[in-house]
């Protein structure tokens, strides 16, 4: 799942600096933007039948990869 | 008497906050008493115009009722939630506020629906509702609350735009006598503050305003659209910060409007700095589910079209939502183009890449970033056309 996760993202911020990193601020370092974000969402919703809505979380709760993966297990 | 435009506003708001820092301080819930007197404000100013309270009545029951009902629906759909019903309510939810800016517009028919103070504002609060329990995320609304979040005056006719689960998660907490005390002296700095940016720096700024109007040259034009931009700057931080700071006095972290946007360094950054619960608004309620919706169906052949044409759309909704005006049409159209064209430059311009985290060209694309800014607002005042 978390490489799943983390192939996901690697494909949206078209940077593998997130395998490196599981606690890059995905936000502030601009690989993850509002843009991006949806594609994120979709994404999690295709793959693992999991519907996050986009004012549901917070910028806070889902800035690292290491957030995304946690967010997803607890809903899976 | 008008929000936070009167003496006499500023007398009744006094005496109002003293029974709300008496409960407070007391560690006494403050719900139910700030309810109250969030009615008993909006009463008093719109006295003078009963036919608007009576607007607002009749808007506050439609909106209560949608709520409640799709709500109930929404229950028992379950997994296999209607996007069907769930448009349809979404648009009678709408529907009072586009009446109304129909209304006011001179080509439009001659009608006067839900002319009140206030329901741009408060139409985003009902509207977040529905799509939230769409979302399934809302599962329970009370009659208290809703009024409660409704209604604060302190937002109640220009915002900040809260979200009610964050609004319902402040309005039922009991503060603790020194969490109270915390926050009714960071509410009273802020309005402090309000008043010095809306009263004094705002109404400087004005001077100017006045001194360019009727521009004829191209340096008054420069010399209208920065005055008018650091006016409307002041003049509505400094409304937030009172209505923020208001706020925190009945309990209520009313969410910050403004941060710095003049230090904005390209026009995303723009909007993630100003009026950013708008924005943020539109971000998460429109933006984002145009795209996804965009995504899913394949609307676009690339990901690059279809975000220029989210921006554009989701910025003329905005420009639209002041004001059927061409000129708010026009700054709509304006700030979705920018937007656009920062997405495509950024991410395709090589030169961008390797250049962005220079000192050197992060002042011009500051630099260039603020006339672009200057001249929306420009756009924005009716000035030009």
């Amino acid at each position: 799942m978390e490489e799943k996760v983390l192939n996901l993202l690697e494909e949206i911020c078209e940077d593998d600096a997130v395998r490196d990193d599981m606690e890059i601020n995905l936000f502030e370092e601009d690989l993850l933007d509002s843009l991006a974000f949806t594609e994120l969402l979709v994404a999690i919703e295709e793959q693992f039948g999991i519907v996050i809505s986009p004012s549901e979380v917070e910028r806070k709760d889902v800035e690292t990869p290491a957030k995304i993966i946690k967010l997803i297990q607890a809903r899976s | 008497m008008s929000f936070f435009g009167s003496a006499t506003f500023f007398m009744v708001m006094g005496l109002l906050f003293l029974p709300a820092i008496g409960l407070g301080v007391m560690g006494r819930s403050l719900r139910g008493y700030r309810t109250a007197a969030s009615v008993l404000v909006i009463g008093l100013v719109l006295w003078p115009s009963k036919l608007q309270l009576l607007w607002l009545a009749g808007f506050y029951i439609l909106e209560f009722l949608l709520v409640k009902v799709y709500l109930k629906l929404r229950l028992a759909q379950g997994d296999e939630r209607k996007t069907a019903v769930y448009r349809l309510f979404l648009v009678l939810c709408v529907l009072p506020l586009f009446l109304s800016k129909l209304s006011e517009t001179s080509w439009g028919p001659s009608l006067s629906l839900f002319q009140f103070l206030g329901i741009s504002y408060l139409t985003f609060r009902a509207a977040q509702m529905i799509i939230e329990i769409y979302d399934g995320i809302i599962k329970e609304v009370r009659w208290l609350d809703f009024t409660d979040f409704l209604l604060l005056f302190s937002t109640f006719s220009c915002g900040p735009i809260d979200r009610s689960r964050r609004y319902m998660e402040d309005g039922n907490q009991v503060y603790t006598r020194a969490a109270y005390l915390e926050l009714l002296g960071d509410g009273l700095l802020k309005i402090l503050i309000g008043v010095i940016y809306k009263f004094i720096l705002a109404a400087l700024c004005n001077k100017g305003v006045v001194f360019f109007e009727d521009p004829q040259s191209f340096l008054e034009y420069a010399g209208y659209s920065y005055c008018y931009g650091v006016y409307m700057f002041f003049d509505f931080a400094g409304y937030s910060a009172m209505a923020i700071g208001a706020g925190y006095v009945l309990g209520i972290k009313v969410p910050e409007n403004f941060n710095k946007p003049f230090i904005s360094i390209d026009m995303k950054d723009f909007w993630n700095r100003w009026h950013m619960t708008l924005s943020f608004w539109f971000r998460d309620f429109l933006f984002s589910r145009f795209m996804m919706l965009a995504i899913k169906e394949k609307w676009f052949s690339s990901r690059l079209t279809g975000a220029s044409i989210g921006f554009i759309v989701n910025m003329l909704v905005m420009g639209a939502w002041h004001g059927f005006a061409l000129h708010y049409i026009l700054y709509g159209l304006y700030h979705g183009l920018l937007l656009a064209l920062t997405e495509i430059y950024q991410k395709k311009s090589k030169f961008y890449k390797k250049h962005k985290k220079e000192t050197w060209y992060k002042r011009v694309s500051w630099f260039v970033t603020l006339n672009m800014v200057m001249f929306g607002f420009l756009l924005f005042s009716g000035a030009l056309i």
